[in-house]
Formats: C-alpha cells, structure tokens, sequence
C-alpha cells in the first residue's frame, strides 16, 4: 500500500483479454486509488465497452521484470539450437494460434 | 402534443441536457481516468437522447428529427428535470448530481424494459447495461468522497443537500406520467421513489453521509417547461451554432 501522505495514486498494468482472445495481453497501464477503481478504470480507457472479454490489474510495483543486462545469459543460448522450435514440419492452413 | 411524444422527450430531455453538462468537463476532470469516465457517460446519454428523439419524432410525424428537438427549441419546450441542468459546480456536485439522477435513471429504465410498448422496451433493454455501469460508478465515487477526508466529506454533504430539493421532481408525476403509467409504460412515481429513497440511504450509510429528510419541500416545473435559470444559458452555448445557420448540413 502506498503510505496515507502519498497524494499520487499508483501505477497499475492493465492486460485484457478480448472477445476471440484466448490470452490476456499487456495493453498498457493506469493509475488509480485501488484494485476496483482501476478495473473500472481500465475498463473506461482500454476497452471501450467491448462486451465478453476480462480484465487483470495489477500493481506495477508487483511485477518483477527480466534486467536487460541479463539478456545474453537468459536468451542467446536458445538462438543456435533450432531444433527447439518446430520449424521443419508443414502447418496446415487451418491450424491457428499455433 | 400526444402524451407518448411527450413522455419521449422528457426521457430524451433529460439525458441530453445531462449530457451537455458533462460534456463542458471534458479535459477537466480530476485525473485522466476520471474525464475519459465522464466523457464515456456523456456519450451514453446522447446515444440514449438520439433513440429516444428518434421515436418522439416518428411518433410526432411534424418533420422533425432528432437535430430539430436538440437544436431548435427554447427552454420552455424542453421538458428535463431540474436536476439535469444544475451547474457542474466541484467535483462533489457533479457526481452527486450524477448520483440522484443515476439512482433514479436505473430504477426507471429497469421497470421501462417491461413497457407494453416493444419500441420502448427495446430502447430501455439497450441502454440498462449502460445505466448500471453509471448507478456503479457514481455510487461508488459518492462513498469515496463521503467517507474520503474530512474536506471532501464536507463538499460531498453540502453538495447532497443542495441538490437535494431537486431530486423528487422525477416522482411527482403529473398527467402525462400518470397517463404512461395507465397505458402500461411507465413504473408508478410511488414505486420508482421507493426504490430511490432505499437505494439513496444505503449508499449514504456506506458515505457516512447524512441524508436529507425524505418529507423535504421539492421544487418541481421542468417538466413542464419552466426551468431554473440556467437551462437558458446552456442552451445558448448548445444551440448557437444551429441559430447561427439554421438547418446546415454537418
């Protein structure tokens, strides 16, 4: 919580998940006095009404981010093993969201 | 004038001029959130103001439309609650305002969704998902302000007395409500003000806000036509360009 002399409402990350969407997706971020507020917030900012999709909020200061400096120890080591990733088989066209 | 056409534009009046009155805080509300909410409401009411003058014209069948009952009409003919056209005043004002009518709007579209007329009740079943989302908000910011500091609880009840004298016109019902009642359209006034009253007092007790006798005097005449003095001037601004060139194309 932030202290009661804190007159700034905190930043709160917004990601929602549309209609169709089958994940939640960062969408950007608000501030607001509480979880509540910043639903209905988020809800007025990012949605425009859309009907059928879901909100998550959350507390910027509760995210815990990846360091950029970290990125050559934590990515690169995947980069030269492609049989990883399943490049060599033929997807059919009617397969989505793979 | 047809009591239907006219029960349509007190619906319409009401919204619209609501509308207006939000619309002037637009980039000024206290935080971002806060205006883009406002402005979301405001768009609500004027689509719920165009349906509904929509209908009114259609049923008036003078060749008038929507832009014609917005635009070209003075104050005596506009028939919205003297609430609606209150100043924006603070912040406590405007979502007390907001908050009487919001309470009042909910309950009478709740009960207009069952109108023996189809064409209403569609109108009513569009705009309730709309009129809930507002009854929510607006309730919700009145507790945060009632129980917030001792300042804002300060401006929160002298903003719910002030206003207070002008939230019972919409449940004295006169002819034309009474004859909407008959026809199966409208909710009983007695009905609607109980609602009001239980919803009003449960969300003051949350605000630990003292509410204003039930029993209190009630200035009434809007919708009739006679307005308090403000409706002129917010019709001046709303209108001018329309005055200015009268039936141009936009």
């Amino acid at each position: 919580m932030t202290s009661p002399t804190s007159r700034e409402w905190p930043l709160w990350e917004v990601f929602i998940r549309s209609q169709h969407g089958l994940a939640h997706k960062h969408v950007g971020s608000l501030h607001a006095p509480d979880a509540e507020m910043a639903v209905n917030n988020a809800r007025d900012v990012y949605t425009r009404r859309n009907e059928g999709m879901s909100i998550w909020v959350v507390r910027a200061a509760d995210i815990v981010a990846s360091s950029p400096s970290d990125k050559g120890a934590l990515f690169e080591p995947a980069n030269s093993k492609v049989y990883r990733h399943p490049t060599f088989f033929p997807m059919p066209e009617e397969v989505k969201n793979l | 004038m047809d009591t239907k056409v006219n029960y349509l534009l007190r619906l319409g009046d009401n919204a619209l001029i609501l509308s207006q009155q939000l619309c002037r805080l637009c980039g000024k509300g206290p935080a971002l959130e806060e205006d883009m909410a406002l402005s979301n409401v405001a768009l609500d009411l004027l689509g719920q103001t165009r349906l509904w003058y929509e209908y009114a014209a259609e049923l008036e069948g003078a060749g008038r439309d929507e832009d014609r009952l917005a635009y070209h009409r003075d104050a005596h003919d506009f028939k919205n609650c003297l609430l609606l056209e209150q100043p924006n005043g603070n912040y406590a004002d405007t979502m007390m305002r907001q908050f009487y009518f919001d309470t009042w709007h909910y309950f009478l579209i709740a009960a207009l969704t069952h109108a023996s007329d189809a064409r209403i009740a569609a109108i009513a079943e569009k705009s309730l998902k709309e009129v809930t989302y507002h009854l929510r908000r607006s309730g919700d910011l009145v507790v945060r302000m009632g129980d917030g500091t001792a300042v804002s609880h300060a401006k929160t009840q002298a903003a719910a007395d002030a206003l207070w004298m002008y939230s019972g016109e919409a449940f004295a019902y006169d002819a034309v409500d009474q004859a909407m009642v008959d026809a199966g359209i409208a909710p009983p006034g007695a009905q609607l003000r109980s609602q009001w009253l239980a919803h009003v007092a449960e969300i003051f007790a949350e605000a630990t806000l003292t509410m204003p006798p039930a029993d209190a005097w009630m200035q009434s005449g809007g919708k009739q036509g006679r307005h308090t003095e403000h409706l002129g001037y917010i019709l001046a601004e709303m209108q001018f360009l329309q005055r200015a060139y009268p039936n141009a194309q936009w």
